[in-house]
């Protein structure tokens, strides 16, 4: 299974995690948000990348408790909030900005 | 895990202790109770992780995995805080035994001898080693 964006093709997991993290770029971002039903705002994209230095930092996707913590500390608790990542990701925060933001699936979500 | 968890908390809070035992690469024991210790905070468990023998060295700072063509964990111990996991034990003998001091570990870390880890484990509800 993969995804086809540039000519290029982009192997993923069953569930559309991507196989290997460092073949992620912007341009697949959007068309992996697409496929979610989500369009991109600079609120999204805050959350990926912060997603994505944290996966950087620790090697892991963060579960959702921790996400909602690591934001709040961030950029306060407007942004650090359970209804806040709902608002963006409706099905599923961690779940949905995980996939789009290239990382895997978060410890823990089953 | 429903993604939406229970603002109030846990129903049912359980001491678990996690006892590692191997060194960190060249099986899988090590990576797979580090997820164990992540679902469990993740539940908001009263999470206990222990490091003995060779199980010292998955803590130590500075790990090279290319060698062995795996990724390097280690930086995943540093996340523990923020999910709340800060009981990390190292036991005292197992420690001297390879050399280390803490100064050697990539996070902070409780250094017990065998008796007072004897002692904390007999307080425990479960118990994983790997």
């Amino acid at each position: 299974m993969a995804y086809e964006i540039g000519g290029e093709s982009i192997e993923h997991d069953e569930e559309g995690y991507l196989s290997d993290i460092n073949q992620w770029t912007p341009e697949l971002a959007g068309l992996l948000a697409k496929d979610e039903g989500i369009e991109m705002t600079d609120e999204h994209w805050e959350v990926i990348n912060f997603l994505r230095e944290y996966y950087e930092e620790y090697q892991i996707a963060p579960a959702i408790r921790v996400l909602v913590k690591a934001l709040k500390k961030k950029f306060g608790p407007e942004k650090g909030s359970n209804k806040y990542l709902y608002e963006l990701f409706p099905y599923g925060p961690a779940k949905q900005a995980c996939k789009v933001g290239g990382l895997p699936k978060p410890t823990g979500c089953i | 895990m429903e993604e939406e968890w229970d603002e109030d908390g846990p129903e049912v809070v359980k001491r678990f202790m996690y006892v590692n035992r191997k060194a960190p690469y060249g099986t899988v024991y090590a990576l797979e109770m580090l997820e164990k210790v992540l679902i469990a905070a993740a539940f908001e468990q009263d999470v206990h992780v222990v490091f003995m023998d060779d199980g010292v060295y998955q803590l130590k700072k500075e790990q090279e995995t290319k060698g062995v063509n795996m990724k390097n964990f280690s930086p995943t111990f540093r996340a523990l805080e923020g999910y709340d996991v800060e009981k990390l034990y190292v036991e005292k003998e197992s420690l001297e035994a390879r050399g280390l001091t803490v100064e050697d570990l990539v996070v902070p870390v409780e250094v017990l001898s065998s008796d007072d880890l004897k002692s904390l484990m007999s307080k425990q509800e479960v118990i994983l080693t790997a």
